[in-house]
């Protein structure tokens, strides 16, 4: 079974969320706990629904991770992207409460 | 420009104040997302890779130097200090929260702006030619119609649930810079015989994965049938247009599987019993929306004539942005300025608020407080007296907006790829920065002359590939970006759909096929005034083809 991450966005302000080990949502890929068996699988899951029904995230997914040799780090293109934000340099702004993850540009 | 009356005012205000209500019911709970979601799209509210994303309406793609400031104003105080200007004449905020989206709603308010159906299954933003009621060639100016179209779309209890996005246009020329022939409804405004001012009507024309020419469904329609027959067209799309497949949903579906005739007939029935109802619009309603739009006062200004080949004399820069950026006004003494948001190597239809803060400045000081957003992704100033080209220049040079490259290959128009929306396959925004470095000497592009390249991150086509002269769509193959070209299609007069030509490039490799195209486009035009379109058109796609694949021809 491939690794699985689990991920959606913040409901309040639409950012980029990531399931922790610790039972929390957080604000980078870093930290996120990876599911690599059925029973993990099934607890992701139930925090899913958990959190969607508790209006705290939208737009829930389980995503693949490759958890191989270094860093974890998301299969599709379109995750690492969320993961590390746009791929170009962006005009940045004032919003200080951005990760810095989510601002530095990076190859793909 | 449409100034807001009593109702106008209540009505925004009103529905901010709703909005921000089932903001706060959804936080706690009382309405769910699957309920919520198309509420917040109806108030151009989408879920984006990032962030949430706001669309804020500008109508027909006219503000004030005053609304410009608001722009701005969101930007830095909700968003991370920029906008994008759309292919719809609108602008999107990448990163504002939903908790204080009501609040950047309220202050658009109060400078009459607002994001009502720049989504969802609803009429959307109309939008017009950029140069209305400015262009030399212009018959009429389009917007008050846009303006009627407005008013009696928003909210309109008919059609605020249709099977599918509903997307107008409206054009006043004998060229269309509006790209009429691609949109659902696509309106011609002209003279007939007798001097009265009427539509040539087009339906069913539209991009995305099955991009389609609209059909003329009639060569005249009076200006005072404008809402009834619209209506038609509306009633009986709403009826027939399928709602089993979101992807069979818009009208171009209908119109291609009924046929342009039965549909034809369909609507002139349907019209038949709305033509003299109270939808006819009484010429002292159109007069009072078009009094709206009096061109400003443009006193004459003959001097600017010789300052102006003084100052072109004297600097050859100004000049060559002159040459690529202005074009010709109604008044001789005048002339429309477009500002490139598409800097060499920078991101395609961008502004910071710094930059919409200095465009706003140039408007109010120079061009009668009158801005325009382009299909194109840049900014227009419609009335400049050729006298105050010059220190137009100088401020948007300071302001990095001078680039002269109107109409040349690296005015780019590139959707916002996957860098940032949630529907996208690949991105855009790399390979448009890529090929405007790669082509970035002006003297190069100058060459080359008129070339339109057009790049979408996705098959839905927001960044309107299928018309560009060189088209890009972005596409996932095992999980890899790859670019499929098109070429030889157009948003004008002319309209027509890019062929493609063969297999896709990968990301490295898309610049130098565009190279490769260009070379071949050079080798083969009759003289430097056959444009890339034009010579294409003559050519056809097989040289392209073999420049690109050599021996592999025939594959496509």
């Amino acid at each position: 079974m491939k690794a699985k991450v689990l991920t959606a966005n913040r409901l309040g302000d639409g950012r980029c969320v990531w399931y922790a080990s610790n039972g929390c949502w957080v604000e980078t890929f870093d930290g996120a706990a990876i599911a690599a068996d059925a029973e993990a699988l099934d607890a992701f899951q139930a925090e899913g629904q958990r959190a969607a029904a508790a209006n705290e995230v939208i737009d829930v997914n389980l995503i693949d991770v490759d958890a191989g040799q270094g860093a974890p780090r998301p299969v599709r293109l379109r995750e690492r992207i969320r993961a590390e934000g746009p791929t170009i340099d962006f005009e940045p702004g004032t919003d200080e409460t951005v990760a810095p993850a989510q601002r530095r540009p990076v190859a793909a | 420009m449409y100034r807001y009356d009593e109702f106008d005012h209540s009505f925004v205000k009103d529905r901010v104040a709703q909005f921000r209500d089932q903001v706060e019911r959804r936080f706690n709970g009382e309405i769910t997302e699957e309920a919520f979601k198309p509420l917040r799209l109806m108030n151009g509210v989408y879920l984006q890779l990032h962030a949430y994303m706001l669309r804020v309406a500008i109508p027909y793609g006219t503000l004030s130097s005053r609304q410009m400031r608001m722009l701005a104003h969101v930007a830095r105080a909700y968003d991370r200090g920029y906008g994008h200007f759309t292919t719809r004449q609108n602008i999107q905020f990448n990163w504002p929260k939903l908790s204080r989206i009501p609040d950047a709603l309220a202050d658009l308010a109060t400078v009459e702006m607002h994001a009502i159906q720049t989504s969802g299954n609803c009429i959307r933003n109309v939008t017009a030619d950029h140069f209305a009621g400015a262009a030399a060639d212009e018959i009429a100016d389009p917007r008050p119609y846009a303006e009627i179209l407005r008013q009696w779309s928003t909210v309109h209890p008919e059609f605020s649930f249709l099977p599918r996005k509903f997307k107008i246009a409206v054009t006043g020329a004998a060229r269309d810079r509006a790209a009429i022939q691609v949109h659902d409804i696509g309106l011609h405004l002209k003279r007939n015989d007798k001097g009265d001012l009427g539509f040539a009507v087009y339906v069913g024309g539209g991009q995305g994965r099955t991009p389609m020419i609209a059909r003329k469904i009639r060569d005249f329609l009076p200006e005072r049938d404008l809402l009834s027959y619209t209506t038609a067209i509306m009633r009986v799309y709403n009826l027939y247009g399928r709602r089993d497949n979101k992807y069979k949903a818009r009208i171009k579906i209908l119109v291609h599987e009924v046929g342009a005739e039965a549909i034809t007939a369909q609507i002139e029935e349907e019209w038949q019993a709305l033509k003299d109802s109270e939808l006819k619009l009484p010429d002292r309603d159109i007069e009072a929306i078009r009094a709206y739009f009096a061109p400003p006062p443009l006193v004459d200004r003959a001097e600017g004539w010789g300052n102006l080949a003084a100052w072109k004399k004297a600097d050859p820069e100004f000049a060559a942005w002159v040459r690529q950026n202005v074009e010709p006004h109604k008044h001789p003494d005048y002339a429309m300025v477009t500002i490139s948001l598409k800097p060499v190597g920078g991101i395609p239809g961008d502004a910071s608020s710094q930059q919409m803060d200095s465009v706003a400045d140039i408007a109010e000081e120079y061009a009668f407080d009158e801005i325009r957003v382009t299909h194109e992704q840049n900014l227009v100033l419609p009335h400049v007296a050729l006298g105050d080209l010059e220190p137009v220049y100088r401020a948007l040079k300071a302001a990095g907006l001078a680039t002269a490259n109107a109409g040349l290959i690296t005015d780019i128009i590139a959707c916002p790829g996957l860098d940032y929306c949630a529907l996208a396959n690949a991105r855009s925004i790399p390979l448009a920065q890529s090929i405007s470095q790669r082509f970035a000497s002006a003297e190069r592009q100058r060459e080359i002359g008129e070339l339109k390249i057009k790049i979408s991150g996705c098959i839905n086509a927001c960044g309107h590939h299928h018309v560009g002269h060189i088209g890009l769509l972005g596409v996932e193959k095992k999980g890899s970006e790859l670019y499929q070209i098109t070429l030889g299609g157009s948003g004008d007069e002319t309209t027509s759909i890019g062929d493609i030509i063969g297999p896709g490039f990968e990301p490295d490799k898309v610049t130098d096929a565009i190279e490769t195209i260009v070379g071949t486009y050079l080798a083969l035009r009759k003289a430097p005034s056959e444009t890339f379109l034009t010579a294409y058109r003559r050519l056809g796609a097989a040289p392209f083809k073999e420049a690109l694949y050599g021996h592999q021809t025939n594959a496509a």
